[in-house]
């Protein structure tokens, strides 16, 4: 019985422990479970972190799509704004250099004026110098009155301009070619561009050649644009000497100079509408001598040459010219000549040129000074 | 001052002589280089020259919308380019008047004489009083020479002129040049 009972108790101790074991199991599962559990949740709120991450990162796309298309706007803005003032500039630029060779055209300069209202006063009077003066000195009146041209020959078309470093040259040229044919087409340039081959004139002016710009850089930052329209009958005038020049006893010094200079005065006589002003080079190669010859002719007809030697051959040329008696036009009379301007340049060892150019009395000449915007700031002569 | 009015005639222009001043009204044709060149290569002249005036000038002319002409300057070129052909033009064609600039040759001077021609020098640069002077442009010819080079049927009043060439021989220019080569003899 003992025994029994002891087994029983044996049996219901297991039972027990069966039990415990049960519920443990259960309790694990139910841990387990609890796990699982949490790890969804984990998972899910990771997920969930995901998404909103994802959401973030749209997010942060678009508002830099947005920023970039923005920035892309403000560029083309910007660009437009930078066209519209290149526009600006190029129409300033044209209008000005209309402006330009309008006055060049029509308005004789005060220097040049003053030195032929001076001649005027010095003719005999009831000559025909005296006649030609006064006729020219009408001539001057009209055609700044009517704003039309001085001489129907308005000659090449040279332009020299003095600008910064960096400056467009090429679209300067374009802007200028415009305004050529512009100016000519309203009839302040006479269509003066001929085919050297074909005999052919008609363009406005333009061709090769034609115009004939010179650049030069300066350490400035202004622009400054002169302008000179030089009539065919002058240019035709024109002259180069090389020295020795045996014929005219002339030798390799300003004496020999000085001969071969009145002797193309005496060769112009007549032909190139004098009273006029010479523009010499003494030096440098042929194409470099006419070339600086021409540019003797921007200065000032009353300046000094700061070369004393030169100032005093200048002087003694037009001192002596008017004692010739060519005259106004050629027919007779005391001014033959109203400046002379000289400059040097160095020579080969072998050459020693005279290269001399002649300009009318009809000495159109005009410079002036652009503003940042390209308009005329001030006129220059 | 002489007037010398339209028609011309040869015994008009003998009477003139070296320094008159005259005032031509009436009809000139502009001719310059190329139609002195054309003519010189046999070309009959569009117009009779018969004692017309010839006038050396490239004018700048507008040419209007509606077809019209507008003289805008009107200034004379330097006439020595023509020394070759217009004694030609004066023996065949019978002008009786050349207008230029700065004079011209022997050839010229002689065919003055010969033909009864005279040589009238307009102001040089002058190109808005002589403009001023011409009343109308009344044709074109030969445009295809361009512009400048084209043949103007221009009508005048009062064109201010000085006689630098007669038919007698004598030449203003002929005789400067002399007298200014004998100055710049004393002068070296």
């Amino acid at each position: 019985m003992a025994k029994k009972k002891v087994a029983k108790k044996k049996v219901a101790k297991k039972k027990v422990a069966k039990k415990k074991v049960a519920k443990k199991k259960v309790a694990k599962k139910k841990v387990a479970k609890k796990k699982v559990a949490k790890k969804k949740v984990a998972k899910k709120k990771v997920a969930k972190k995901k998404v909103a991450k994802k959401k973030v990162a749209k997010k942060k796309v678009v508002k830099k799509k947005v920023a970039k298309k923005k920035v892309a706007k403000k560029k083309v803005a910007k660009k437009k704004v930078a066209k519209k003032v290149t526009v600006n500039l190029v129409k300033n630029l044209e209008n000005t250099l209309i402006d330009l060779i309008k006055s060049t055209s029509t308005k004789l300069p005060d220097d040049i004026q003053r030195v032929i209202l001076d001649a005027l006063e010095k003719e005999e009077k009831n000559t025909s110098a005296e006649y030609a003066l006064g006729i020219i000195k009408a001539n001057i009146e009209l055609a700044k009155k009517k704003v039309q041209p001085l001489c129907q020959d308005t000659g090449t078309i040279h332009i020299f301009v003095y600008h910064p470093e960096g400056y467009r040259q090429n679209a300067f040229q374009k802007v200028a070619i415009k305004a050529i044919e512009k100016a000519t087409k309203q009839g302040f340039l006479r269509q003066n561009s001929v085919d050297s081959l074909t005999g052919i004139n008609d363009s406005w002016n333009i061709g090769p050649g034609h115009p004939d710009i010179h650049f030069f850089e300066h350490k400035k930052k202004t622009v400054e644009v002169k302008m000179m329209l030089k009539g065919g009958g002058c240019e035709n005038v024109g002259i180069q000497y090389s020295l020795p020049n045996t014929s005219l006893n002339a030798g390799r010094d300003l004496d020999g100079v000085r001969k071969v200079i009145l002797d193309a005065i005496i060769k112009a006589q007549g032909k190139g509408c004098g009273p006029g002003v010479l523009g010499i080079c003494i030096g440098g190669d042929r194409g470099a001598g006419y070339a600086y010859s021409k540019k003797q002719l921007l200065r000032m007809l009353d300046d000094t040459n700061p070369n004393s030697e030169l100032a005093g051959l200048e002087k003694d040329i037009v001192e002596t010219a008017n004692k010739l008696g060519i005259g106004p036009m050629g027919f007779g009379g005391k001014t033959t000549l109203l400046g002379c301007k000289i400059g040097v340049l160095n020579r080969l060892p072998a050459s020693y040129f005279v290269s001399i150019s002649y300009m009318c009395w009809a000495y159109r000449r005009q410079g002036i000074l652009l503003n940042d915007k390209n308009e005329i700031k001030k006129w220059l002569y | 001052m002489i007037k010398l009015e339209y028609p011309f005639s040869k015994e008009e222009i003998r009477k003139l002589k070296v320094g008159d001043m005259v005032l031509i009204s009436g009809k000139m044709y502009t001719g310059r280089d190329a139609v002195h060149k054309r003519i010189h290569e046999g070309t009959k002249p569009p117009v009779d020259l018969n004692n017309q005036i010839i006038y050396h000038c490239g004018p700048v002319v507008l040419e209007n919308k509606d077809g019209t002409y507008e003289m805008k300057a009107a200034g004379p070129t330097t006439s020595i380019r023509e020394e070759p052909y217009q004694w030609e033009v004066m023996k065949d064609h019978g002008i009786v008047g050349v207008i230029g600039k700065g004079g011209m040759g022997p050839k010229t001077l002689k065919a003055c004489q010969d033909y009864g021609c005279v040589y009238m020098h307009a102001i040089g640069g002058a190109a808005q009083i002589l403009a001023e002077r011409i009343t109308s442009i009344d044709n074109v010819y030969w445009r295809d020479l361009g512009s400048p080079e084209a043949i103007w049927e221009l009508t005048v009043e009062d064109f201010p002129v000085v006689i630098t060439m007669d038919s007698h021989g004598g030449s203003l220019h002929e005789k400067v040049e002399q007298e200014s080569i004998e100055n710049l003899k004393g002068l070296l």
